[in-house]
C-alpha cells in the first residue's frame, strides 16, 4: 500500500537527523580579531583537522561527520584552485565559494538518500581590514552571514550567547584564542592539547592561513596571568 | 563545485583534475617559428642551501624578444625551478607546477617531500614531448631545501623528462657551456653565500660573454639577473643592490685583465 508523509513532516524528519548527528560532535567558533579571522575548535585529535586552508585568503571549518565535511573541504580546495588556474587568484573569494557550498548542502538535504549531517564555516581576510567575512552554512544550505564571530556544532546556542558576551573589537590574538577556548568550554575547561587553532592574519605574506601549533602556550599564559591577578 | 563518483576521484592530481573537468588545452599543431625562448639558467649548492640564477633575456630568432623574462621562480618555499626553451610551455608548466605544489599540500595535510617535488616536475616535462619533437622543448633545473636531511639538493632534466640529480651544480639552456665550465672551474665544496652567488652571477656573465641568447647584466636600465638563495629559511631572492655591487667587482675584475 503507497503511504504518503506531509512534505513537512519529511523536511522536519531529515532536519532533526541532521542536527542530531551534528550536537553529538564538538563544537567550533570563529571570530574577528585585530589581524584578521581566528578559528579555535575542541578537537582530540592532532590529525584530524576541522580547521584547513582553502586558498590564498580563505579557510574553512567543518563540524558534524567528519567524511563528509572533508569531502565538502577537497571540494572547496578544488573549486577555488581551478578558478585561481583558470582565471585568476584574485577571482577567488569566499562569497561565491559559500554559495556553491549552499547548493550542494541544499540539493543533499532536500534529494540525497540523507542529509549530510555537517556544518561548516567559510571565512575570509580581505586586505585592508573592513570587509572580512565570516559565512556559516548549515546542513539545509541556509547561508548566515556574520560581522563578528559565530559558534558551529557542540552546544552552539549557548557558545554563541557565550560569544556575544565576551567578543570586543580589536581583540589581539592571544586574548582571542583564550576567548575562543573559554566560551566553547563553558563551565568545564578544556584542556589545551585538545584545542585546534588557526588564523587567516593579514600580512601573512600571499598565503594568510596559519595554524598555531601550540595552543597550551597561550592558554596557559592565561592560566599565570590570572594568577597572578 | 567539481564532485566526482567513487574510482573517478583524481586525487592530488591537479593535472587531472583539470582533464576531469575538461580545462586542458590541446598540444600545439605544429612547430612555430622563432617563438620567444629563454636561455641560461644555473644552480649550485653551498653550505647552507643552494643559490639558484637565470638572465632574463628571451629571444625569437635573432631578436630579443624580452628583457626583463624572470626564468628563475619560486616553486613554494623551500623550492625554486628555472627554466630554458620555449618560453611560453615554460611559463605555463611552472605555474601549473605551482598550483600543483600547493594544492598537493592543502588536500594531503602535509608537502610533497623535495624528491616528490623533483619527480612531479619529471612527469610535467615528459607531458610536454610531443610539443619538444616540434621544437618547443622545455628543459628546467629544480633546487631546493631538503627539510628531512637539511641539505641543499638540485635536479637537471632532458627534453624526455629524464630527471637527474647533481652533485654540486648544474647549467641549462644555450650558454650552459660556458655558464658551467665557470661554475666547473670555480667550485669548491663548502662555499659560502656569497662566494655561490659571485660564482652564479660569474658564471652568467661569462655566458652572455659568448653567446648572444643570454643577456648581461643591464646596468643602463638596470636589469640584473634573478639570483636566490633557498636553504633552511627558505627561499629569499637576492635583491639587485647586492647584485649591483657583484657585477662592479666582476666588471673591476675584467678591466683589469684588459688594460
Amino acid at each position: 500500500m503507497p503511504y504518503y508523509v506531509a512534505p513537512e513532516q519529511a523536511m522536519k524528519d531529515r532536519a532533526d537527523f541532521a542536527r542530531k548527528g551534528i550536537a553529538r560532535g564538538r563544537g567550533l567558533v570563529a571570530m574577528r580579531y585585530i589581524d584578521g579571522v581566528v578559528m579555535v575548535a575542541e578537537n582530540a585529535s592532532q590529525s584530524l583537522r576541522k580547521i584547513s586552508e582553502i586558498y590564498d585568503r580563505i579557510a574553512f571549518a567543518g563540524v558534524g561527520k567528519y567524511n563528509e565535511f572533508d569531502q565538502l573541504r577537497v571540494a572547496g580546495i578544488r573549486a577555488a584552485e581551478l578558478t585561481g588556474y583558470q582565471y585568476s587568484r584574485d577571482d577567488v573569494d569566499a562569497r561565491s565559494l559559500a554559495n556553491d557550498y549552499a547548493q550542494l548542502l541544499g540539493n543533499s538535504f532536500t534529494h540525497g538518500m540523507k542529509p549530510m549531517e555537517v556544518e561548516i564555516l567559510v571565512a575570509e581576510v580581505s586586505l585592508a581590514g573592513e570587509n572580512d567575512q565570516i559565512f556559516h552554512i548549515m546542513y539545509d544550505g541556509t547561508v548566515i552571514d556574520h560581522r563578528d564571530g559565530c559558534a558551529l556544532g557542540g552546544d552552539s546556542d549557548a557558545v554563541t550567547a557565550r560569544l556575544r558576551e565576551g567578543f570586543t573589537e580589536d581583540l589581539i590574538l592571544d586574548d582571542a584564542v583564550r576567548l575562543g577556548a573559554q566560551v566553547l568550554g563553558g563551565e568545564r575547561v578544556i584542556p589545551a592539547d585538545e584545542l585546534e587553532v588557526a588564523v587567516l592574519e593579514r600580512g601573512n605574506g600571499r598565503r594568510c592561513f596559519r595554524r598555531i601549533e601550540m595552543p597550551s602556550d597561550v592558554v596557559a599564559s592565561a592560566e599565570s596571568s590570572e594568577h597572578e591577578a | 563545485m567539481p564532485r566526482f563518483e567513487l574510482g573517478q576521484d583524481p586525487g592530488t592530481d591537479f593535472g587531472l583534475l583539470l582533464r576531469r573537468v575538461g580545462l586542458t588545452q590541446p598540444a600545439g599543431a605544429g612547430a612555430v617559428p622563432d617563438a620567444p625562448h629563454a636561455t641560461t639558467c644555473v644552480a649550485l649548492r653551498h653550505a647552507d642551501g643552494v643559490v639558484i640564477a637565470g638572465d632574463r633575456r628571451a629571444t625569437s630568432g635573432h631578436l630579443i624578444s624580452h628583457r626583463t623574462m624572470e626564468k628563475v621562480v619560486q616553486a613554494d618555499r623551500y623550492s625554486a625551478v628555472a627554466i630554458a626553451g620555449a618560453a611560453g610551455p615554460a611559463v605555463e608548466m611552472i605555474r601549473l607546477f605551482q598550483v600543483q605544489l600547493e594544492y598537493y599540500e592543502k588536500v594531503q595535510g602535509t608537502a610533497l617531500s623535495l624528491e616528490g617535488k623533483a619527480n612531479q616536475l619529471a612527469a610535467m616535462v615528459r607531458q610536454n614531448l610531443p610539443a619538444a619533437m616540434q621544437g618547443m622543448g622545455v628543459v628546467p633545473i629544480f633546487a631546493g631545501y631538503d627539510t628531512r636531511r637539511d641539505v641543499g639538493r638540485l635536479w637537471d632534466y632532458d627534453m624526455l623528462g629524464g630527471r637527474y640529480e647533481e652533485r654540486d651544480h648544474v647549467a641549462t639552456g644555450s650558454g650552459s657551456l660556458h655558464a658551467g665550465t665557470t661554475l666547473k672551474l670555480g667550485y669548491r665544496g663548502g662555499l659560502d653565500r656569497a662566494a655561490a652567488i659571485a660564482l652564479a652571477a660569474r658564471a652568467l656573465w661569462e655566458a652572455a660573454d659568448a653567446d648572444s641568447a643570454t643577456g648581461g647584466p643591464d646596468v643602463l636600465r638596470g636589469i640584473y639577473p634573478v639570483v636566490a638563495v633557498i636553504d633552511a629559511d627558505g627561499w629569499a631572492r637576492v635583491d639587485d643592490e647586492e647584485l649591483a655591487a657583484v657585477y662592479a667587482a666582476i666588471m673591476d675584475e675584467a678591466r683589469e685583465a684588459h688594460s
